[in-house]
């Protein structure tokens, strides 16, 4: 369960931004997780309330928003949207694609007090 | 308490416009700020990725990053691919598990140097603890360092070790929809080995097919079928590393 290494990378990130601004705790934190990212949301949830225990970021608060997944097709020579890495092309049912979004991982924004 | 924002519009107003989706954040209590932060969660594993790669293409190192299932035979392979590489170039090996010292024994038995990161419970390697193996692994010279990572399909897919290529390898023996069920670790390799061909003839598994499905997850995967029992495609995986090599150190005399 790769998750509980990416949310100790989000508390790692989260705490060097509030330690760096003077700030006693971190109230929420907004994420960007695409849907191609292999990010099982749920896992990241339990993950993230499990690390910030006991850190300036306890009980702080996680918003995720999910992006969609989409892929360059080079039989359409277009950019289609895709729920799954393993899907076809929704415009022709091919598979040459090539991911151009969703595949994010990233802390977009805390709230600290 | 207050103070500067870090790195931020800050204050009364700063609210990014989200293209389509409606804000339903809850607005700042009072005494609380918005920071923007705006940074990959995976950042510090990538510095120490890039950090590594750096040093790699400084020393003419090939790194190559194999990942896997459990039981898919990496290190039977990796001992019958140094035996078989004869030490024209210097090979070192990095072996990732839970537990146990068990497969870098196997290839210190081979001749060649390996070091063995238990990761305890983790489920991956992560670019800082290839870095410090490396520390107890003398590169200087450049040659193959193959990099065994621990038996997973899932996590290993997001970690940059800094390699030059993850190598994915699949035993005729699991599922030959692995690629399709697992696709992110499919999409991050460059290259498929499908292993113990030799046993082919007594299994219900379609090559093919599987080729097929890992293209759907990445249509510009290599492929090669070998066999550490019968030798079979591993002249061609062989000739693959060594290519990979002479690359590297070329690079470095540059």
């Amino acid at each position: 369960m790769h998750e509980m290494s990416l949310a100790e990378g989000v508390l790692d990130l989260v705490s060097e931004q509030a330690r760096a601004g003077g700030y006693a705790r971190v109230t929420g934190v907004w994420l960007e997780i695409g849907r191609l990212s292999g990010v099982e949301i749920e896992a990241m949830r339990f993950c993230f309330d499990a690390v910030v225990r006991g850190s300036v970021a306890e009980g702080a608060s996680l918003e995720i928003d999910e992006t969609p997944g989409s892929a360059w097709c080079l039989a359409c020579a277009a950019s289609v949207t895709i729920g799954h890495r393993a899907d076809p092309c929704p415009r022709c049912g091919g598979w040459q694609l090539r991911p151009n979004g969703g595949t994010e991982m990233r802390v977009r924004e805390i709230e600290v007090e | 308490m207050q103070g500067q924002g870090h790195g931020t519009g800050g204050g009364a107003g700063y609210r990014r416009a989200e293209s389509g989706t409606p804000d339903t954040r809850p607005v700042p209590t009072q005494g609380s700020r918005r920071l923007a932060v705006e940074r990959e969660i995976l950042a510090a594993n990538n510095s120490h990725a890039a950090r590594n790669r750096e040093r790699w293409r400084g020393q003419g190192v090939f790194a190559v990053n194999l990942v896997s299932s459990p039981g898919s035979g990496k290190t039977t392979l990796l001992v019958e691919t140094i035996r078989r590489l004869g030490f024209v170039f210097p090979v070192a090996v990095i072996e990732g598990d839970q537990q146990t010292s068990r497969d870098a024994e196997r290839i210190r038995a081979t001749g060649a140097p390996a070091v063995q990161i238990n990761t305890g419970k983790g489920c991956h390697l992560d670019a800082s603890m290839v870095e410090r193996a490396c520390a107890s692994l003398d590169l200087a010279g450049g040659g193959l360092l193959l990099v065994e990572n621990v038996g997973n399909l899932v996590c290993p897919a997001e970690f940059d070790l800094g390699e030059a290529h993850k190598v994915v390898i699949l035993s005729v023996t699991e599922g030959e929809d692995k690629p399709i069920k697992y696709p992110n670790i499919f999409a991050a390799s460059d290259l498929m080995l499908l292993t113990k061909v030799d046993l082919l003839p007594h299994l219900v598994f379609d090559a093919d097919g599987c080729l097929d499905y890992a293209r759907r997850v990445n249509p510009s995967i290599e492929a090669m079928r070998v066999s550490s029992t019968s030798g079979e495609g591993l002249d061609r995986w062989i000739a693959w590393l060594a290519r990979g090599v002479e690359a590297a150190r070329e690079g470095a005399r540059r």
